[in-house]
C-alpha cells in the first residue's frame, strides 16, 4: 500500500483534511523509537487504497521539539511515497518556510493550498499556477473544511508518487551553496540518503546532523573559520533562514495580490480579541469562563437556582418512605425512578453534565436490575461476581463518562476557537514565576478533567524539563474520577460532625492539590529540574468558530479510549477485587458479612501499619484495613476507591449500600462507624488518594511521555513520597495542632538549604570560570 | 533609529535589523519568521505587562520581553 504523509504548520487545517480524507478509518498507531501517537488512516477513492499518516504540526524541521524530530525522522526514515504539505493560504509566507525545508528531501511533494475560500473572502488573490511554477512543485487549492479539491489533491499526489523526485533547495546562489554542495558530495559518497537535506542541515550545524556525520561537520567548521559575510558574519543558521525567507518573499509577491494592508483592517477576530485579552478584563473574563465550564459540567444546582430559592416547595412533600416488599429487582428499580433522578428538581436543576450522568445512571441501574433478576436462581457466587463484581464496577466507571466528555467538549471548543492560546498569553507572566511557560497552563487545567489527555498535551512544551515537571504535577489537579472520593468523604465528614459544609471541604481539597502542584514545581525547578525558564514564542491563531464535525470526532476518540479502559483494566481489576474480597485463603466462598476473613482483608491488614502515620492505619483496629484496600484499588483506577467503599462499607454495616444513590456517603459513614476513624485521618485519606500514584492508565501514559525509564521511576517515587508526606502533615497537624511549628521549622530549614545550595552552586561556577581565565 | 523590540510601545512598528544571541531561542525566532528585513508591528501587551503580541509576516506572534530583547529594530522615520 502506498503511504502519503501530511505535514504542515500547527493549525493549518491538517487534522480536518486528515479526517475528511480518511473518514472514520483513523486509528492511533505507535511508531518505533518515540512513542507518540501519529494517526494513520486509509483513503479509498483511488484505484488502490492509500495509507495516510498525519504528522504532528511543525514550523520547521530543526531538532528542537519532539514534534519536529518525529516528523523529520518519519519523512527521512519511513520514506513515504508522497508528502502532502498543507499550507494555510491566509498565511502563505510563514507556511512556505517549512516547504522550503521539506523540498530538500528526496521525496515527491505536493502542496495543498488550504483555506483558499478565506483568502478570497478577504478579497485577496493567489495565483496557484504562478506559485507552482516558482516553487517547482504541484500546488492544489483546497478547502479541507468544505471538502473542496480533495479528490484533485489526491490525484496529483498519486501522480507525483509514481516518479522519483530529487531534493531541490532555494539556497542556490547564496554564498553557502558551495559548502552545501561539497557536503552533499561527501555524504553521497558514504552512501547517505537524502544527501541534500543532510548537507543543508550540516551547514547549519544542526545538533542531530553533527552527531550523525562528525567527519562532514569538521569540514563545515573549517569552512566557517575562513568565511566572512558583511551582514551575518559566519552565522550560517541566520544566513540559511534569511535566504529561505528572502526567496519566499520574492516569489510570493508575484503570486499574491492583497486588496489592502491587513494591518489597518479590523476583523471580527480583532474585535473579539480586544475584549478577551483586555488589559483589565482579560483575567476576570478568563476566570468566569473557567467557572462556567466547571459549573456546567459538575454542578447539581444549575446557576444556583436552587440556592436562590426558586425550588423552595416548603417541606410539604416530605413523603414518608414506606417499606415496600418488592417481588423482583426490576420492580424495585422502576419504583425508584422519578423525574428527580433525571433533572434533580428537588434542590435545583442539574447542570447538563450531572443530567447526562444521572440519565446514564438510570440505564446502568436498569441493566443491573435485569441482570440480578435473570440470575436470581443462580449460585450466589455467580450472581455475585456478575452483578456486584463486573457490572457494578463497569457501571461506576461508565457513570463518569458523560462528565469527562462534556469537559472535553468545552476544552475542545476553547482550543478550536483559538482562545486557549490567548489564555497562555495572559497567564505566561504568572507561570514564569514557577519556572514554567504559559503553555503549561493548558495541560494542567485539562488535568481537572483527566490526566491522560493532559499528559499527552504536554508535547506542546518545547523544554524537556518543563515537560517532565508538568507531567509530574498533572495528577495533583484533581481529575473527574477523584471527585467522587472528595464528595463522598466530605459528605461522610459532615454527617459525622453533624455540621459543616461538604462543598467547602471539596473546594479546599482542590485548592490543596493546586498548592501542592505549585510548591512541587518550584521545588523541582530549583533542585533536580533546574534550568532556564523555557522560551515563550508562540503563534496566536485567528479566532474562528469551532467545527461541529471535528468536535464530534474528537469526542468519539475520547469515548473509545475510555470505554476501552473500562472494559480492560478496570474490568479485570473489579473481578480481581471482588474475587479476593469474597474468597478466604482456603478458597471458601464468603458472604458479604464475612469479609474480614477474606484474602483482601489479610493483605490489607499486612500493609496497614504503613499507613499509621497518615491516620488510617493500625490505629483503626480490626476493620481498619478497608481504607488501605480502597486506596490500593485506587491505584488501578480512582473510580475503584468509591466502588470499593460500596462493597466494603456494605460488609461492615451488614446491609446493602448502593453507592450510586447518595454518591457513597452512606458507605463512608458505615466505614467511619466500623473503624472509628477521626476527621484528620479522613482528610489525610482524601489527600493521599489525590496526590499519590494516579490510575493505571495515567501511569502508562506518563511512562510513554517521559523521556526515559529513570525519570519514570523517579516520577513514581515522587508521587508516593509527596502523597505520604502531605497526608502525614495533614493528619499530624489535624490531630496535634502544635506539630504545625515542627513542620514549619522543617520546611524553613529545607528551603534555606536549597537556596543556599543554589547560591553556592552559582558561586562555585564563577570560581571555575575565574580559574579557567587565569 | 535603532531600538530593541522590547522597548517598543503598543502601536509602534519597524523593520528587523538583526537578531542577536544564540542557540535555541534564536533558532525558534528564525523559524517563526523573525528574520532581518521583516516588518514588525506591536499590537498588544498582555494584562500583566508581559508577554507582547506582534504582527509579523501577516500573522500574530507572541513572545516575552526577554526574548524580544534579542531583536534589534530599525524604525522608519
Amino acid at each position: 500500500m502506498k503511504k502519503f504523509a501530511l505535514a504542515g504548520n500547527p493549525n493549518c487545517g491538517k487534522t480536518t483534511l486528515f479526517n475528511n480524507l480518511t473518514g472514520s478509518t483513523a486509528h492511533v498507531g505507535n511508531w518505533p523509537g518515540v512513542t507518540v501517537d501519529k494517526r494513520e488512516g486509509t483513503y479509498k477513492k483511488l484505484n488502490e487504497p492509500i495509507s495516510i499518516v498525519d504528522l504532528p504540526g511543525i514550523y520547521s524541521l530543526s531538532p528542537y521539539t519532539p514534534e519536529e524530530v518525529i516528523s523529520r525522522n518519519f519523512i527521512l526514515d519511513e520514506k513515504p511515497d508522497c508528502v502532502i504539505n498543507i499550507i494555510d493560504a491566509t498565511n502563505l509566507e510563514r507556511n512556505l518556510y517549512l516547504t522550503t525545508q521539506i523540498m530538500e528531501i528526496d521525496v515527491p511533494v505536493v502542496i495543498a493550498l488550504n483555506m483558499m475560500d478565506e483568502v478570497e473572502k478577504n478579497g485577496d488573490k493567489i495565483d496557484v499556477d504562478q506559485l507552482s511554477k516558482k516553487i517547482g512543485l504541484p500546488v492544489v487549492a483546497i478547502s479541507a473544511l468544505k471538502e473542496k479539491g480533495l479528490d484533485e489533491l489526491m490525484k496529483q499526489a498519486y501522480a507525483a508518487s509514481l516518479s522519483k523526485r530529487e531534493g531541490a533547495t532555494v539556497l542556490e546562489g547564496t554564498k553557502l551553496m558551495h559548502l552545501i554542495n561539497d557536503c552533499k558530495i561527501g555524504l553521497k559518497h558514504s552512501g547517505v540518503d537524502n544527501a541534500l537535506f543532510h548537507a543543508v542541515k550540516l551547514a547549519e550545524l544542526d545538533e542531530l546532523e553533527v552527531a550523525a556525520h562528525p567527519d562532514s561537520a569538521k569540514m563545515v567548521e573549517e569552512f566557517k573559520a575562513t568565511f566572512k559575510d558583511d551582514v551575518f558574519g559566519a552565522d550560517f543558521e541566520a544566513i540559511v533562514a534569511d535566504a529561505r525567507y528572502k526567496y519566499i518573499s520574492k516569489n510570493y509577491s508575484h503570486a499574491l495580490t492583497k486588496r489592502d494592508k491587513g494591518k489597518d483592517k479590523v476583523t471580527k477576530s480583532d474585535k473579539a480579541d480586544k475584549v478577551l485579552t483586555h488589559r483589565i478584563w482579560g483575567i476576570p473574563i478568563f476566570l468566569v469562563i473557567l467557572f462556567f465550564v466547571f459549573h456546567l459540567t459538575f454542578s447539581e444546582d444549575l446557576f444556583y437556582l436552587g440556592k436562590m430559592g426558586v425550588f423552595d416547595k416548603a417541606e410539604e412533600e416530605a413523603v414518608q418512605e414506606e417499606e415496600v416488599e418488592y417481588d423482583s429487582a426490576i420492580e424495585e428499580f422502576c419504583d425508584g425512578v422519578t423525574v428527580e433522578s433525571f433533572f434533580g428538581l428537588e434542590e435545583g436543576f442539574y447542570s447538563p453534565g450531572v443530567f447526562l450522568q444521572s440519565t446514564l445512571g438510570v440505564f446502568t441501574d436498569l441493566i443491573g436490575a435485569c441482570l440480578s433478576q435473570a440470575l436470581a436462581n443462580a449460585a450466589p457466587w455467580v450472581s455475585g461476581i456478575i452483578v456486584d463484581g463486573i457490572w457494578a464496577g463497569l457501571a461506576s466507571v461508565l457513570s463518569f463518562l458523560p462528565q469527562i466528555l462534556l469537559l472535553f467538549l468545552f476544552f475542545s471548543i476553547l482550543e478550536d476557537s483559538g482562545y486557549m492560546a490567548r489564555v497562555a498569553f495572559i497567564l505566561d507572566r504568572i507561570f514564569r514565576r514557577f519556572g514554567l511557560s504559559g503553555r503549561a497552563f493548558m495541560p494542567m487545567i485539562m488535568g481537572f478533567g483527566c490526566s491522560i489527555p493532559a499528559m499527552i498535551n504536554t508535547r506542546t512544551l518545547a523544554d524537556q524539563n518543563e515537560r517532565t515537571a508538568t507531567i509530574r504535577v498533572i495528577p495533583f489537579f484533581s481529575c473527574g474520577a477523584k471527585l467522587p472520593i472528595l464528595t463522598a468523604i466530605a459528605g461522610g465528614i459532615v454527617t459525622l460532625l453533624g455540621m459543616g459544609n461538604a462543598d467547602l471541604i471539596t473546594y479546599g481539597m482542590y485548592l490543596l492539590g493546586v498548592v501542592v502542584a505549585i510548591a512541587a514545581v518550584i521545588l523541582m525547578r530549583s533542585t533536580t529540574m533546574r534550568g532556564e525558564v523555557p522560551p515563550f514564542i508562540m503563534e496566536l491563531p485567528a479566532y474562528h468558530a469551532p467545527q461541529f464535525k471535528n468536535l464530534m470526532l474528537h469526542l468519539w476518540d475520547k469515548t473509545k479510549h475510555f470505554i476501552k479502559k473500562a472494559f480492560t483494566i478496570i474490568l479485570a481489576s473489579t473481578i480481581f477485587i471482588w474475587f479476593v474480597s469474597h474468597f478466604s485463603w482456603n478458597w471458601q466462598y464468603l458472604e458479604d458479612e464475612q469479609i474480614n476473613n477474606s484474602i483482601l482483608a489479610g493483605i490489607g491488614g499486612l500493609i496497614q501499619p504503613l499507613f499509621t502515620p497518615l491516620g488510617f492505619g493500625s490505629q483503626l483496629g480490626i476493620n481498619g484495613w478497608v481504607f488501605v484496600v480502597a486506596a490500593v484499588t485506587g491505584l488501578i483506577a480512582k473510580e475503584n476507591v468509591i466502588a470499593t467503599f460500596g462493597t466494603l462499607g456494605a460488609c461492615l454495616a451488614g446491609a446493602v449500600i448502593d453507592v450510586e444513590v447518595d454518591g457513597g456517603i452512606a458507605a463512608v459513614s458505615a466505614m467511619i462507624a466500623g473503624t472509628g476513624i477521626h476527621v484528620p485521618g479522613l482528610l489525610a485519606f482524601i489527600a493521599f488518594n489525590m496526590l499519590t500514584i494516579p490510575c493505571f492508565a495515567a501511569v502508562a501514559t506518563a511512562k510513554a511521555e517521559l523521556p526515559n525509564k529513570k525519570s519514570f521511576r523517579m516520577t513514581l517515587l515522587f508521587w508516593v513520597v509527596t502523597s505520604y508526606l502531605v497526608s502525614c502533615m495533614i493528619y499530624l497537624i489535624g490531630t496535634w495542632w502544635w506539630t504545625v511549628f515542627i513542620f514549619a521549622a522543617l520546611w524553613a530549614a529545607a528551603i534555606t538549604c536549597i537556596v543556599l545550595y543554589n547560591k553556592g552552586k552559582i558561586d562555585f561556577n564563577k570560581l571555575k570560570i575565574a580559574k579557567k581565565k587565569e | 533609529m535603532e531600538k530593541k523590540l522590547n522597548e517598543f510601545s503598543v502601536g509602534e512598528s519597524g523593520v528587523i535589523k538583526a537578531v542577536v544571541g544564540e542557540g535555541k531561542i534564536r533558532r525558534r525566532l528564525f523559524d517563526m519568521g523573525v528574520t532581518p528585513g521583516a516588518e514588525v508591528y506591536l499590537r498588544k501587551v498582555a494584562p500583566l505587562g508581559d508577554p507582547i503580541e506582534v504582527t509579523i509576516r501577516g500573522y500574530e506572534l507572541t513572545l516575552r520581553r526577554t526574548e524580544a530583547e534579542a531583536v534589534v529594530m530599525e524604525i522608519k522615520q
